[in-house]
Order: C-alpha cells, then structure tokens, then sequence
C-alpha cells in the first residue's frame, strides 16, 4: 500500500470517496476539510485499490498508523463467494479429488455407453444417389489383370520391375498418364530402440544396390471437363518382389475401378492410383511418393538407370508399352481432396461374412475426418459387407467390463422407464466390444503411430484412411470380390467426387466406439477434465499448507537470529522449489536427447552407446546439481514439511500443465498420461516420512509408492515388461519410442515428474 | 411494299455512292461473315474441332454505322470503349498439350485457362483506362451472362507491361478461374452470328455433345482499327471461334483409331450454308507427324509392290479414307526437312436440307502419331504443406521439337527465351525475391538466367501481385524451375467467397517462347481471302497456359462467429460486471450500514423468539450480531425460496403428468 504510507498525516477520511459523501454525510462532517478531501477524491479514484482495502477500516479511526500490515483488520472481509468456494475446495481436496479421480474415470468406463451415432453431415458428399456403374467387364478385366500378375509371380522374379511394368502397361492402355517414382528408404533415420537394443536384423544396408531400390507405380487420369485443381488418391501397397494374393486383389480391385473410371464422364477430380511398392514397408513408400509431391523433385526417375546393369537384357525393351506413353519426369494433379488406401488381407475363415476393416489413425493421433469413415461405412454395409474398427480382443473377455455393461444395461433399462425419450441404455455386448474398440482406439491415438500408409496423407493434411478386406472365399468367387469391392471404391470416389470443399463439416476429433458410433470432443473432454482437475486442487492445498506452517515456523527464527535464511520472503519460498522442478526437467530432457546425438557417433556399438549414455546422464546430473545449488535430498537438514510440500505443490502443478496443453496437442496420451500420473501426483508422500512412522501401514504405503513410481517411470516400465514378455513389450516399446519421438513434452513429465517424485519422496 | 421499294432505292443509291468512294479505295468495303470449320484427328483418339467464324464491319468513316451483319452490341462495345483490341475466352476442361499438341497455331491461340479470360487494349487516354475497363467488364458481363463483372475489382486483374503484344501500357489482363462455363454463355455468342444456329456450320452446334466434349473453349477477339487516323484502316474484325476436343462414341477396341463422321461427332448434320457468308469451307487437317506416316506407308507399300502412284489424292491412302471427295487438297510449305501437314477442303456450299453434309473419317490401319510439342512443356504446382508458407514452382521440361529447332541453329550461343507472366492474388503472399531458379536440378544464380524481369507486388486488398520475367536458358537444358514462396494470408471474415473451404485459386501463369513463332504457310496466295487459312498463316509466338493451382488457406469455421460472440460477450460482462462491483461497492459501508437497518428493524417478533431463547438457555439476553442476524435470515429465506419452488415444482408434475 504505496499511497497509504506515502501519506502518512493523513485523517482517516481518506478511506471515503466523494460520491459516497451524501450517503454518509454524518460522518463525512467530522472529517477533514472539504478541500483536502476532495483532492483525495482525484487519487482514489485512480485507485481502486485502495477503495477496496477501505472496506475493513472503519475501526481504524483513531489509528494515524502509516502502514498496512499493520492496519489489521478485526472483522475479515467476507471473500467473495467464487473465492470461498475455491478455498472450500482446497480445504477439502483430499475427499475432492477422490471423488473427482473416481468420476474421471467412471466417465471414460461410460464413453461406449454415451456414444452417438454417427450422419453424413456434409449433404455434398450425397452417397449413394447414383447407381453403381462398375460393371461386370471391368471386374472380369480386373480378375484378367490379377491372373496376369499372379502368373507373373509365379515365373521367377529377378529385378522386381516385372510387376510395376505390367501395371504401368494396363493404366496406359486405359488412357491414364503414367510414370515411375522411384525411391530409397531413409536408412540414416535415428530410430531409439537400435540405440538400445542394437539394430534389426535386415534393416540397415549399407550400400543400396539397384534392386534395394523401390519402385512405385503412378497412373493420373485427368477428368475431362475438370480443371485439374483437385484430385482423389487411390493407394494399393503391394510387394513387388514377393507379392501375396490379397495384394493382386487390390490391384485388381484398383485396376477395374481405374478401368472405369477413364471412361465416366462424371469426374470433376484427377484420379491418381498409386500402385506402392511396400518392399521397404507400406508407410516408407506412400510417404516417400508424397514427400516428393510436395516437393521440387529432380530425381531420376527412369526405370532403368544406367549403373544398374538390368536394362541391358532386350526382353525389358521389349516388354515396354510404346515409346513416350511413361514419362520419366514426375506428374502431379492438384491439391489432393481424399485418399483411400485399399488392402485385402489373405483369405479368412473366421467370419460367414466378408469383413472390411477401417483404419483411420494418422501419426499423432491424429484422425481423418469423420464423413470419410462414414461414407466408407455407407458403402460398405450396402455392398454386404461387415465393417469392423481395430479393437483390443483380449477386452472382450474380461468379466469386469462385463459386469460393468451389465450395470450399465440395468441403469439404461431404468433410465428408460424413467424417461421414454432418452436413450442411454446400451447392451453389455455393445458395452463390451464398444469399450474395447474405444481402448484401441485411444491406444492408438495415444501411440501416435500410424496405423496404416494413410498416415502419410494426414501430415499433409489430406483426408485418408485404409480399407482392409478379408474376404472369406476370394478364391473361389473372385469375379464377385471384385465387383462389390469395386463398387465400393467407385461409390466412395464417387462420393468425394461430389465434394465442393474439402472434408471440413463433421468432426475432426473423436474416438471410435464401433464403425457407426462415434465418441465427440465435448463428451471425452469431461473424463479428462474430472480425471486432471483434483491436480491444481492439490497444489493449491500443499501450497497454502506450505505457507501456514511456515508462518509459524517464521517465529522460531525470530527468537533465533542466527539463522541467515530469508523468512520475510514466505511468498517466494516457491521459487526455489520451482527451480529444482525446472532443473530437474531440464536433466531429464537432456537425458532424453542425449541417445539421439550419441546416434551421429560412427561406428559405435549399442553397448557402448548404453554406457556412454549412462555415464553422461549422471555426469549431468551432477552438473544439474552444481547448477541448482542444492537438492533437498542431497541436504544434510532435517526434512522439513514445508520444503517437499512446496516442491510437491509445484511439481504437480507442472504436471497439470502439462497434461493441459498435452490434451490439446493429442488427447488420448494425455488421457492415458492423466491416468498414470494422476494418482502418483495424489498419493506420493516422502519415504521419510513413512519410515519415521514406522508402522507396517506406512511402510506398505511406503512400498506402494515406490511401485507406482516405478511403474510409472517409463524406463523401468519398459525393462520390466520386456523381462516379462516379448510380445507385449515391442508394443510398449514403440509406444515409448513414439512418445520420445512424436510426443517430446509429455515424455518429459513422464520422465521429470517421477524424478521429482522420487526427489520428493527422499526430501 | 412501297416502303421496302424505296429502302431499297435508298439502298442502291447508297450502295452506288459507297461504291464511287470505294473505288478510291484500294480495299473492299462491304460487311463480311465467313464461316469455316477444322477438323483435326487427335493422337488419342479423340477430335478436334474447331469452328471459325468472322465478321468485318468497315470502318464508320466511310462506312457509316449501319450494319447488315455485323452485330450492333459489339460495334457499341468498341465505340463506346474505344477498344483497340479484346479477347474474350470462356473455357471448360485443360488443353491438354501433351498429346493435342502445343506448337500449331490453332492450339496456341485456342488453348485457354479453365473459366473465363479477358484482356483487352484500349485506345483512350491512360487515366481513362480503368473506366473503361471497368465498364466493358459490366458491358460483358450483361452480354454474354457471365461474372465477368468480378473483373472490376482491382484485386483482380492487372496491367501487363510486356508479356502482351501491346507495349502502350492501355492493356488490362484478368482471368476467373472458377467461373463455370455453360450454354448460356453459348447462347450470347451465337446470337452475334447472322445466322445463329439455325443454319450453315454453327447448326452443328448440338449443346449436349459439345458440352460432352474433353475440351471446350469459345472465343471472342476482336480488332478495330477505328480510331487510326491513317486511311488504310481495315474497321472492326470480330473472330468468333469454338473449339471442341470431342471423343467419337467408343463401341470398338481400345487402341485403335476410331473412324467418325460429324453426325457422330455431333449428332447432327449441316443442312447447306448459312447464306450470309462469303464462304463456308470444312477442312480436315493431317498434321505433319501424321503426313510422314503415310508417305512411310506409302513408300513401303510401294515398294513391296512395284505400283506407280498415279496422284497424291485421298482415295488411295493407305491410311484413312474420306467418305466425301475434297475440293482441294491444301499443302504446307515444307519447312526444313520435315513434311508439311495437309488439309483437305470441302465447300458445304453443294450441300443442302435433301442432301445434308456429312463428312466421315475411317481409319484403315491402326496407327499412332504424336504432336509437335512447344519447345518446353510447362507444369505448375505447390510445393509444402501446412496452412503458413509454401511455394509455387514452375517447372519446364524439354521436348524434342525443342531439338529440332535447335539443330536448326548455330549451337553457339543459343538461348531458349522464356517469358511467364504470373498474377497471384494479394492472399497468397509472395516473396519475389525468394526467386530461384533451378537448370537440371541445380540452382542457379538468378541473375544469369533472368534476362529481364518486372514485378509488382501485390497490397493487401488492393492489388495482386504481377511477376514478368524473361529467362534465359541454355538451349540444351532438360529441365528447369523456377520457385517463388509465399506465406498465405488471413482473410477477413466476409472477404471469404462462397465455398470458401475449397481453397483458392492461383490463375494460370501465361508461359511464352519468345523466340518461337508459329505459322502455316500456303504456296497458294489466293488461299489468303479465306480467313481462316490466313489466320493459320499469321505468326503467332508459341505460348502455353499452365493449370490453375487451388491453395487452401486457413478458414474460419464459418459458425464460429456466433460463438466468439458469445464468448466474449460473457467474458465482457464477467470483466466489466467485476471490475464495476470493485469500484462501486464498498462492502465495509454496506455491513454498517446494513448493521444498523438491522438493529433500528429488528422485527418485534425476532426480538421476542431472541428473549425468549434467551431465557430459555437461562442467559444474558443480548442483542444479536447484526451479520450473523442477517446471515441466518438470508439462509430462512433462500431455504424457503427453495422450498417453495420444489413444492410447486412437485405440484406441477403431479398435476400435469
């Protein structure tokens, strides 16, 4: 209070400004002069500040003391009521956050339960209204072109330009542009788990020799009257050197649907099939064709290069369509609107129906539009066949889900006969399979891996998703696979065709309950603010505990003065706290970091690397520490409550944060992340303090905090896992390779914060 | 009939009088139309059709302003206007240059951008240019019911300084990519004809099968040479043409050539001339490529049979056969080494309603040619992804003419000039000085490539940016870039165009070889009254249009206003409600105050029940803390408030349910 004390002489009129004058004209009166008092009036308007600490001072009448502290008021100002309700909270925060932690997660057990189901909103798109042209001629050509592949497949393959010419071939003989894009997959990638693990075998070639290089396929048909300012990508990843049945099919699919589509007269996109050489993986070849799109590329991009040797023998010449039809530069067509990437799985017998499998996560958790899925959805139960979404299988079985759908029928069939209109009842069947298409789903967004080669188009912002189809007797009824698949594809395109825009109506973030049901952004979004909300509670409660107790402590030091230590600063107590978090994240990003760097080292082997890594990791640990000061577990002091509250206060503060900004980034690691860390912020209390207690009720506490650390803390996760099985633990980790390479913020609050935990724990 | 009687005296008499004066004159002044459809086999099977229709009004100097046959709204236009030159193009599809060929005349001057194209050059002072602009865009607009009037806005269009013809800096440029191109823009432009489409060639004009067509663009150019003060003006020449790339019905295999006739192509026959014209010729055009087949052919042929050719005629081509006999066979000087193209032309003049014309193709031998292609072929397209930056590259890869022509030269010091002429809207941002160039995929400085180059950059919402340059390529390069980046701009709200999500357009960039010239040349000198042989005999420079690119930009959920507004109205009013709570109230006040109003009305009965639980609890009865007091009446009150809205609520569905 600057202008308190900057005029000490004043009366206590000060407190009353002049338009309260009347209202309060009686004790206006035995105040100071009017003109002084208005003067004041000028200031205090100015300053509503100081209006407002007037509130407590009427007692002060007889007080001519300057300063503030010590105008302390007798009666409290009653807080207002949003601040009371705050401090009722924080004052509760342990039965507060129990009970918003449960909700939370409550909330994400009833997601299948709250799905909607999913509408075409775009009315462009219009699926379905005109028939399907697709006729039993371009099927039966499609099973000539995949008879011909297969035939070719079975001579022996030597150079693997065999089948790209072939298909180069047919798309010039339907009247599409064609060219070749050759390509070398990125060997120099850093990739975290060779770092540690050592490298895969057959990964790393050294020195790429001609056939090492992939070839893709790519066939334009430009529509006639368009303008070319738009496309719609067709994919069929196929291996050239040993390729499956199910990959002819797709060709053959794509092909009938390709055959087609050079002689509609409906187009108003270019249509671009790209036949993906997946000799270097499906992902590798889509996104080495796309990144090249969008760029200035001046590749070779002849078949056969001169230092190869392989187009010497004359049978190649030969076999090439006629001169000039492939141009050896690189053609593009626009801006892409959609992308379909179509897979035909080999045959299955596990259905009576043929199943087609929508795949939809790009990298990062990122989602395709939803008028896409529901499109292919739309097709697809039209064209009888049974749509499925990636789920968890091992969730059907669980019997607590089942009694949980159970539950949850029973109070759906309640809620109905409470309420006819509002339909919340869902079938434990639903419940189930909806809940462990939901876990997958979110286990993918989480994993940010992309779960097909349409996880290259979301990087560029382009609508995609991969169809797979596990016929069931392909072999057999060929000729009908390939009709109905091709009116799938045909009623797809078409349906993007239609588009005006591009995808942008229906919703972009979502999670997927089953092929029609679908989870919003605003319904998810509630588990995840319940789960996440007791943290800032929390820090709240340890922090303001922090003060207090520190305010009585302050006395002590009062009495004895030897202690140097800055008591007066209470407020800033945090700051010191807040530094070691920082120190203690910064360390724990450089130990992130540090693998990549220790990758450029040539000629390294991965057990040096570990040591070299772990050495350093220490060694800047140390540095961390000279850099800091002072860790409080490095202190010789007594372990005093204020000091790891504080830190604790702070460190689950960062962590709210952190989960924060996560949840916009990618929702569903944050999810999961709120779910790993979320207890560990509640229940982490120091190991000293269990030990002093010494009861066996503190120390199992004790012990249960030291394994949710540990299970928390991803490292060890990992190792663990990995002991306990292989299979299980590639998954976790690609997840921790992808958290380390996609997910950069949310690895170092996985990392930092159950360091700082641990810190915490042996303040 | 007296009436018409002594018109038509007037007539002659007038028609006597001109003459007197015409025959100063060297040139002959009479209104003109003429009439003239090409044909042309494609190498994909497909073909090219291409009417050509002219009509000359002489000048208004010795000819007065009356006018028999040429339109009156296009003569207005031009005085009105002062147009010295206009071309006006509405087009549906893309030319496609590879395989339809981009170095012949008719492809040159009939390819166009996609939607709509129009420059015109003006003959008034340079502050009247705009005006003028402005109003012919409207004038357009009206006439051939299209959005040519976006044109007026001056984010739209430009002022070349060089890549036209015209170096007087009157010219104005603009294009709209997007506009959609149907019959009702045919319809306007037919109705300038004399005979419509009622009779002679245009009759062909069937709308479905030529708005089925691969590529369909109809022109307008128009010349004038009214305001010359010299005499030899020639008047006002509007060249009407429509060129159609069409497919015959496919009922045959798939590589083969298909045989057409126009009653398949268009599904209509051409019931005799329009008696207007002057002339109404049909040509067929072989192109060179295609000659040299058949003389190959021939000459085996020939040589495996020992036969002597008696003529050139078409009867004993190996290749096609025409169903009708020609008029006569036109050759192309031969230029160099190679083979002239032939056209063949039939007069449809012979033919009348009993006897319609229609003219049929067959092949005999499946055969494949290719096109002569422009020296580079030029392709455009964005680069990057994400909706902040990117970058638009041009990239122009050689073809073979390309080599021919250079055998033709000296190889020492041989360059390849390339004009582009790029307008970019003011949203896309670029940055001209990020110009790269790129030869064979190496960067190059640019200065050495770049003979000349102007730019205008563009102002936000005023002006879009003009980039002219004029490189200069090594002859014997394959391939070169060049690539400009931009950042893309934000929009205000209700500058978004109707679809906004679908992106926008970048126009067509205009690329020109300007060491190309391209023509066909006659021997015969009698051919040039025929207007449309001596339009194929002009030089025209080789140019190409590249494709139209869609950018998309950042787009504003368009229902996100409403809730912006919402929001920060909320945020308002929690601002603003606070802040004058906290200026307003003074809460230390408000508890005396209220302190004492509760100590003057303390109810008597709240006084007695305090008494009474006073003595009840056998103490000192003393009077009530005045907060506390108002606290519980407050909690009374809010508790029977409550009460009493449950009750009635509970009443209500008991009652009404």
């Amino acid at each position: 209070m600057a202008t308190g004390s900057g005029q000490p002489a004043q009366p206590k009129s000060w407190q009353i400004p002049v338009f309260y004058q009347k209202a309060t004209a009686k004790t206006a009166t035995d105040l100071a002069t009017t003109s002084y008092f208005e003067s004041r009036t000028q200031r205090l308007k100015s300053s509503a500040v100081v209006e407002y600490r007037a509130r407590g001072s009427e007692k002060l009448d007889a007080d001519r003391r300057a300063t503030m502290a010590e105008t302390e008021p007798v009666v409290k100002p009653k807080p207002r009521p949003i601040i009371r309700i705050g401090l009722f909270l924080i004052s509760h925060s342990l039965f507060v956050s129990v009970v918003c932690c449960t909700a939370g997660i409550l909330a994400l057990l009833l997601l299948p339960a709250l799905a909607k189901n999913t509408y075409i909103s775009e009315n462009a798109l219009m699926p379905g209204s005109a028939s399907p042209r697709l006729s039993h001629i371009d099927a039966s050509e499609g099973q000539n072109f995949v008879n011909r592949i297969l035939n070719l497949d079975s001579e022996a393959i030597k150079t693997g330009i065999e089948i790209p010419e072939l298909i180069a071939k047919h798309m010039v003989e339907l009247g599409g542009e064609v060219n070749y894009h050759k390509f070398q997959p990125i060997s120099t990638k850093f990739h975290p788990l060779h770092f540690f693990l050592g490298p895969d075998a057959g990964v790393i070639q050294e020195n790429y020799s001609c056939s090492s290089y992939g070839i893709n396929t790519v066939g334009i048909i430009r529509a006639p009257r368009g303008d070319g300012k738009e496309a719609i990508v067709m994919v069929t990843p196929y291996n050239s050197v040993k390729i499956t049945t199910g990959q002819a099919f797709s060709l053959g699919v794509a092909y009938s649907v390709f055959s087609l589509l050079a002689r509609v007269t409906w187009l108003a996109k270019d249509i671009i099939w790209l036949a993906a050489d997946s000799k270097h993986g499906e992902y590798a070849a889509v996104a080495e064709w796309l990144r090249d799109y969008n760029a200035l590329s001046f590749g070779d991009l002849k078949l056969y290069p001169e230092i190869c040797g392989v187009n010497t023998s004359p049978v190649c010449t030969t076999s090439q369509v006629k001169e000039g039809a492939i141009s050896d530069g690189f053609r593009r067509a626009g801006t892409m609107a959609a992308a379909l990437v179509i897979k035909v799985a080999d045959s299955s017998t596990e259905f009576e129906k043929d199943v087609l499998n929508i795949y939809a996560e790009a990298s990062n958790g990122q989602m395709p539009n939803l008028d896409l899925i529901n499109i292919v959805n739309y097709f697809a139960v039209g064209q009888g066949l049974r749509v499925r979404v990636e789920k968890i299988w091992s969730l059907l079985d669980s019997w607590l889900l089942n009694s949980l759908g159970e539950l949850i029928e029973l109070l759906g069939k309640v809620a109905t006969s409470l309420n006819p209109q509002g339909g919340f009842g869902i079938p434990v069947a639903d419940y189930v399979e909806g809940s462990a298409t939901l876990a997958s789903s979110l286990y993918n967004q989480a994993l940010g891996v992309p779960t097909g080669p349409h996880g290259a188009f979301r990087d560029y912002q382009v609508d995609a998703i991969t169809m797979e189809i596990s016929p069931k007797f392909y072999a057999t009824e060929s000729f009908l696979f390939l009709l109905y698949v091709g009116r799938l594809v045909e009623g797809v395109i078409r349906s993007v065709n239609n588009l005006l825009e591009k995808f942008h109506q229906s919703f972009f973030l979502y999670l997927l309950t089953s092929p029609s049901r679908f989870v919003s952004v605003g319904v998810y979004m509630i588990a995840f603010a319940l789960l996440i909300a007791p943290l800032p509670l929390v820090a709240a409660a340890l922090c303001s505990d922090a003060s207090k107790t520190k305010l009585g402590k302050d006395k002590v030091p009062e009495t004895a003065p030897h202690r140097e230590s800055v008591p007066t600063f209470t407020s800033w107590k945090w700051l010191y706290a807040a530094k070691t978090v920082l120190v203690v994240h910064l360390w724990s990003a450089v130990v992130t970091l540090l693998p990549y760097f220790l990758y450029q080292i040539p000629n390294s082997s991965p057990s040096t690397n570990l040591l070299i890594w772990i050495t350093l990791s220490v060694l800047s640990l140390f540095f961390a520490y000279e850099l800091s000061g002072s860790f409080s577990f490095f202190s010789t002091s007594p372990p005093q409550r204020s000091e790891w509250a504080l830190l604790k206060s702070v460190t689950v503060a960062v962590a709210f944060i952190g989960l924060c900004l996560m949840s916009v980034i990618n929702f569903a690691t944050a999810e999961i992340g709120a779910l790993l860390l979320v207890p560990m912020c509640l229940t982490a209390v120091p190991l000293r303090h269990n030990l002093k207690v010494n009861t066996t009720r503190a120390l199992v506490r004790g012990a249960c905090h030291m394994l949710l650390v540990f299970v928390g803390f991803p490292p060890t996760a990992f190792l663990l896992l990995k002991g306990a099985s292989d299979g299980f633990g590639n998954v976790i980790c690609s997840f921790i390779l992808q958290l380390k390479e996609a997910n950069g913020y949310l690895v170092q609050v996985f990392v930092a914060l159950p360091l700082s935990l641990i810190e915490s724990m042996f303040a | 009939m007296s009436r018409f009687k002594s018109s038509f005296l007037l007539f002659l008499l007038l028609f006597s009088a001109y003459e007197s004066i015409a025959s100063e004159d060297i040139v002959q002044v009479s209104e003109e139309f003429t009439e003239a459809l090409l044909l042309r086999p494609l190498p994909d099977r497909k073909v090219l059709a291409h009417f050509h229709f002219q009509s000359t009004a002489p000048p208004t100097r010795t000819y007065g302003r009356h006018h028999h046959l040429f339109p009156k709204s296009i003569y207005q236009l031009v005085h009105k206007f002062k147009v010295r030159e206009m071309e006006l193009s509405f087009t549906q599809g893309r030319w496609n240059y590879e395989r339809w060929g981009g170095y012949d005349p008719i492809s040159n001057s009939n390819a166009k951008p996609p939607g709509v194209e129009l420059w015109a050059d003006f003959d008034v002072p340079q502050h009247q240019v705009e005006d003028s602009w402005k109003n012919l865009t409207h004038a357009l607009s009206g006439l051939f019911c299209a959005s040519i009037n976006f044109l007026e806005q001056s984010t739209s269009y430009s002022a070349p300084q060089w890549s036209f013809q015209s170096v007087s800096g009157k010219l104005r440029y603009g294009t709209l990519p997007r506009e959609a191109v149907c019959t009702e823009n045919l319809t306007p432009w037919l109705k300038l004809l004399p005979c419509r489409d009622k009779a002679g060639l245009s009759s062909l004009m069937d709308r479905p099968s030529i708005y089925r067509s691969y590529y369909h663009s109809q022109r307008l150019h128009l010349r004038s040479d009214e305001f010359d003060t010299s005499k030899t003006s020639t008047g006002i020449v509007l060249e009407q043409t429509l060129t159609v790339v069409l497919q015959p019905n496919t009922f045959s295999g798939k590589t083969s050539q298909l045989s057409w006739s126009l009653s398949s192509l268009f599904g209509r026959k051409v019931g005799g001339k329009c008696s207007l014209s002057n002339s109404s010729n049909v040509y067929v055009q072989f192109e060179q490529s295609l000659v040299s087949k058949v003389k190959e052919l021939r000459e085996k042929r020939e040589s495996s049979k020992n036969e002597i050719l008696m003529h050139e005629g078409f009867q004993n081509n190996p290749l096609f056969e025409l169903s009708l006999p020609p008029k006569r066979i036109i050759k192309e000087v031969e230029k160099l080494t190679k083979e002239g193209s032939i056209l063949y032309e039939f007069s449809v003049e012979d033919y009348d309603e009993s006897e319609p014309f229609d003219l049929g193709l067959s092949w005999k031998v499946p055969v494949f040619w290719s096109c002569q292609q422009a020296p580079l072929r030029t392709s455009r397209f964005l680069l990057g992804s994400g909706n902040e930056r990117g970058a638009i590259a041009i990239s122009m890869k050689s073809t073979e003419s390309n080599n021919v022509e250079r055998s033709g030269r000296d190889d020492k010091e041989c360059w390849l000039r390339v004009g582009i002429f790029q307008v970019v809207p003011w949203y896309v941002k670029v940055y001209y000085h990020t110009l790269e160039v790129f030869l064979d995929g190496e960067p190059q400085h640019t200065v050495d490539n770049v003979e000349k180059i102007h730019v205008s950059p563009s102002e936000d919402k005023v002006s879009p940016g003009v980039m002219e340059i004029v490189l200069r390529l090594p002859c014997s390069v394959s391939t070169a870039a060049l690539t400009l980046e931009f950042d893309k701009g934000f929009l205000h709200i209700d500058e978004y165009p109707p679809d906004a999500n679908q992106g926008f357009d970048i126009p067509s960039a205009v690329v020109r070889f300007n060491d190309f010239l391209t023509n066909i040349s006659f021997d015969d000198n009698s051919l040039k009254r025929v207007p449309i042989l001596s339009k194929l005999e002009e030089n025209i420079p080789v140019l190409s249009y590249t494709e139209v690119l869609l950018v998309p930009l950042t787009t504003p959920d368009f229902s996100m206003p409403y809730n912006v507004i919402t929001i920060t109205c909320t945020i308002f009013a929690l601002y603003f409600g606070s802040l004058l709570n906290a200026l307003r109230r003074r809460v230390g006040e408000e508890e005396r105050l209220l302190r004492e109003k509760a100590a003057k009305k303390m109810g008597p009965l709240t006084l007695m029940l305090s008494k009474l639980s006073a003595k009840l609890r056998r103490k000192q009865w003393e009077p009530p803390k005045p907060s506390s007091s108002r606290k519980s009446v407050i909690n009374k009150k809010l508790i029977l408030k409550v009460l009493l809205v449950a009750g009635i609520a509970v009443a209500w569905q008991y009652y009404f349910q």
